[in-house]
């Protein structure tokens, strides 16, 4: 494809975000535009205000739930349909992060460009699993771009979850985990390990929950923690959104032990600093070796690297042979 | 080795004592000898081999991953031992032969330091993310989970049923792997003999006398004697053996040989150990000279004699005097010491009273150097370990005092601005240590140079410019008059607070708790 335009030539960086200018459209833009594609429904790669928005169709349900109106005039796109935008081919297949999560696949004058938006390649029972796709350009998340970051069989972490429930039977345990894809994940998790008791929900996790519910992915009794007395929350798990297991939410629970679902609770001094007693390594994002490995697989010439730790995958990208650089995008968050 | 790391971390991540007593108990309910055995003496302090250097570890990671990735990942991890078990490559079959913990101190203690870096590779391929923590920890004599020697005995008769008295008591006969003491409390075998060794007892405390408390006791009961500033001892003399503990059963002999050679034989007597120059007691800091070294040189041992004030005898001969009464066993104590007069040996005298204003004034008016108050002891009290409610008092006079926990420190301005000088410290709740002040002064140059390489050598977080440092240094703050305020998240402020001592000597779980020091709120 040597002879194909630079993708550097059709795809840049703007203020707004990332910008493929044949096509006229942003993929997951920070600021307000005429058209973007979004790749996932997590607040900071999907925001309110667009005037048109293409995504697959659980995005789409998923800010329709979230921003209403706001969301946009939405246009759904199955996995793997092509459509064509201003001579753009356009895909969006699995990224196996959340429920409908995508990556974007863009064909130009010859040249293929693949925005891996946030992924994983571990099997998750909420979404579709990530699909590789060869490239000429890849443009991958490096929120985990760091070799420390390996993450450990999901089942080991349930399995620590279980095993303190059954030795602190008289606590609450509060599982902090993001509303949007983690919460639904750890449910679908509990389920997989036999854990058939109810799951008690923090308010702002009940609608999503229902929304994948609705969306038929089955995860088990649910029950809002508001329900419930607050003995009888002992020696059960309630799912709240991290900020509110510390905070001042967490003192209706009884003798709460607050346990954190996260990527970041690898690092130990992380954990601790957030006040978690229970660390469970449990990310929607691709560990350091699922990031190596797929720049491999996905075998192309060029790597761009955004939201995280970009230096260290540059870094090795480089030295395997690839041509790679850091892509400063701004306004993503750490939080997964 | 996993299982056992898996417990570390696990007790890392645990704030409260009882949660971690209940993780121990179930670690050693389920883990097999003398696996259990080696675990226990990782946690007591009690293993013992050559350590590893930072450097030995760093090297090892370097060989096996790029130095620029193993840059990226220790600034962003912040510690060497963590982020060289995490970054480390899992090589294939490596986890074939996953070693226990046994068979790693086994090795360890076989293995000269040079040899050292060689046995750690193929365990570090073995174990997972947390088990290569904890060998990195183990080895680097760097492992801080928050756990007491005491807590973990404490787990154990927990666990077992059986008191933790009597496990203190023969503790000090006991080695690794405790095959002995595991026997013992599950109840396969009576309890190890331990013989003629100059085991620990543990320590009858007195609990602070509060302003109501006095209305209702008869002064009649009580005994009194002078409150001395030095740190509590027991001497224990019994076959060959000498030793001298600290009150954590630490045995501080090393530190006092001049003490040692004039321990009489065959005894256990209860005192306070102080530097005495003649009949006068040194200040507290002259004791903290000897306490500072392991091994004194002969101008120290000259220039700070120290010597024992004797209060209590426990043991004469083969006879345990526990079971008489305070009187009773004073009574021993001085005929015991009109046969064998020592140097460096005195009896604290008593303070005769009639009653409570009367001993009041005495103690308000006693200003020596070496009095920080006195002690109430019921005649009829009977030798009783641990801290027990009415019989025993300690009535301090002068500024408030509470003895917190050294919890946060930040460096200083001006001269002080390359030194951690500025503290905070914190006070139990529920367990838990809980900020209740900040203190800037009260120690000399000499304390806080010591303290600002304390604090720099046990980091365990920075926050920005603040060291969280491990919970261990008691620091005894003096204060004014203590507040109810609203800023703070103990609810209390102290009035000028400031360091007193530094009870280097006091284990950190028996600092005071927030409960006491809101009992002195005006």
């Amino acid at each position: 494809m040597s002879s194909s335009p630079l993708p550097e030539t059709w795809i840049k960086t703007t203020p707004a975000g990332l910008y493929c200018e044949p096509g006229g459209f942003y993929i997951d833009p920070q600021l307000p535009v005429p058209r973007a594609i979004v790749t996932h429904g997590h607040g900071d790669h999907a925001r309110p205000g667009n005037q048109r928005v293409l995504a697959t169709p659980g995005t789409i349900a998923i800010m329709q739930s979230r921003y209403g109106e706001l969301a946009g005039a939405l246009q759904p796109l199955e996995y793997g349909e092509l459509i064509d935008i201003n001579g753009v081919g356009v895909r969006l297949i699995p990224a196996g992060h959340v429920l409908g999560s995508a990556q974007v696949v863009l064909d130009c004058g010859g040249a293929r460009v693949v925005v891996s938006g946030d992924y994983k390649r571990r099997a998750d029972p909420t979404c579709a699993p990530f699909e590789p796709c060869n490239c000429d350009l890849f443009i991958t998340e490096a929120t985990f771009g760091l070799p420390v970051f390996r993450h450990p069989p999901d089942r080991l972490e349930i399995d620590k979850l279980l095993h303190s429930l059954s030795l602190f039977p008289e606590r609450c345990h509060v599982v902090g985990v993001y509303a949007l894809g983690k919460c639904q994940r750890v449910l679908a998790l509990l389920r997989r390990a036999g854990y058939e008791e109810p799951v008690y929900l923090h308010g702002g996790l009940i609608g999503l929950t229902e929304l994948y519910e609705n969306l038929g992915v089955p995860l088990g009794p649910v029950l809002p923690w508001a329900e419930a007395t607050r003995e009888a929350l002992r020696g059960r798990i309630v799912l709240a959104p991290p900020a509110a297991t510390t905070d001042r939410w967490s003192r209706r629970l009884p003798d709460p032990l607050v346990a954190m679902a996260s990527g970041w609770m690898r690092v130990r001094q992380r954990a601790k600093a957030r006040g978690v007693e229970l660390p469970l390594v449990i990310s929607d994002h691709a560990d350091w070796d699922e990031l190596t490995a797929t720049i491999d697989e996905v075998a192309a010439e060029e790597v761009w690297v955004t939201h995280g730790r970009e230096e260290a995958l540059v870094h090795h990208a480089t030295k395997r042979g690839y041509r790679a650089r850091a892509l400063a995008i701004a306004g993503f968050e750490e939080d997964e | 080795m996993n299982r056992f790391a898996a417990l570390l971390d696990a007790l890392l991540f645990t704030p409260a004592r009882n949660g971690k007593v209940r993780l121990m108990q179930e670690y050693f309910a389920t883990t097999p000898d003398p696996e259990r055995g080696w675990a226990l003496a990782a946690l007591t302090g009690e293993l013992v081999f050559d350590e590893a250097k930072p450097s030995q570890v760093r090297a090892l990671a370097t060989a096996r991953v790029d130095p620029a990735l193993l840059g990226w990942s220790y600034d962003f991890v912040g510690d060497l031992a963590e982020t060289v078990s995490l970054i480390w490559p899992e090589a294939p079959g490596g986890k074939d032969n996953i070693p226990s913990l046994a068979e790693i101190v086994k090795q360890l203690k076989a293995a000269s330091r040079s040899e050292a870096p060689r046995l750690l590779e193929p365990w570090l391929d073995a174990l997972d993310a947390t088990g290569r923590w904890a060998l990195l920890k183990l080895v680097t004599r760097e492992l801080r989970i928050g756990v007491s020697a005491r807590l973990a005995k404490t787990a154990l008769a927990e666990w077992s049923g059986v008191e933790l008295d009597r496990i203190e008591e023969i503790w000090h006969g006991l080695a690794p792997p405790y095959q002995a003491l595991f026997d013992w409390l599950e109840g396969r075998r009576p309890a190890p003999e331990i013989g003629d060794l100059p085991t620990f007892t543990p320590l009858m405390l007195a609990q602070p006398l509060e302003d109501g408390d006095i209305a209702g006791l008869d002064p009649r009961d009580y005994l009194a004697e002078w409150k001395w500033d030095g740190i509590r001892v027991q001497l224990v003399a019994r076959g060959a053996g000498r030793r001298l503990y600290s009150r954590s059963g630490d045995d501080i002999g090393a530190a006092f040989p001049d003490i040692c050679a004039v321990m009489p034989p065959d005894v256990t007597l209860d005192g306070e150990l102080l530097v005495m120059r003649g009949a006068e007691v040194a200040p507290f800091n002259d004791l903290q000279q000897r306490l500072n070294r392991k091994t004194p040189n002969p101008k120290l041992l000259r220039d700070f004699p120290a010597a024992v004030r004797l209060y209590d005898m426990l043991r004469d001969g083969p006879e345990d005097l526990r079971g008489l009464s305070f009187a009773a066993r004073r009574d021993r104590l001085e005929g015991w010491y009109a046969r064998e007069p020592r140097r460096a040996l005195d009896l604290s005298p008593m303070v005769p009273f009639t009653s409570w204003d009367e001993l009041k004034e005495l103690r308000d008016g006693a200003r020596d150097r070496g009095i920080e108050g006195l002690m109430l002891k019921r005649a009829d009290s009977l030798y009783v370990s641990g801290r027990p409610k009415g019989p025993w008092f300690k009535w301090k006079r002068g500024a408030l005092t509470l003895d917190t926990v050294l919890m946060y420190a930040q460096r200083g301005h001006g001269k002080r601005s390359s030194f951690y000088s500025d503290y905070t410290f914190g006070a139990w709740r529920d367990g838990e240590l809980v900020p209740v002040g900040k203190a800037y002064s009260g120690f000399t140059d000499e304390e806080l140079r010591r303290l600002d390489q304390w604090v720099r050598n046990n980091t365990i977080k920075r926050w920005g410019p603040v060291r969280e440092v491990a919970p261990q240094i008691v620091l005894e703050v003096a204060f004014d008059s203590v507040h109810r305020s609203t800023r703070h998240k103990s609810g209390v402020a102290m009035r000028f607070p400031r360091i007193h001592r530094i009870r280097w000597d006091k284990p950190f779980g028996e600092a005071d708790t927030l409960e006491t020091l809101e009992k002195l709120m005006t």
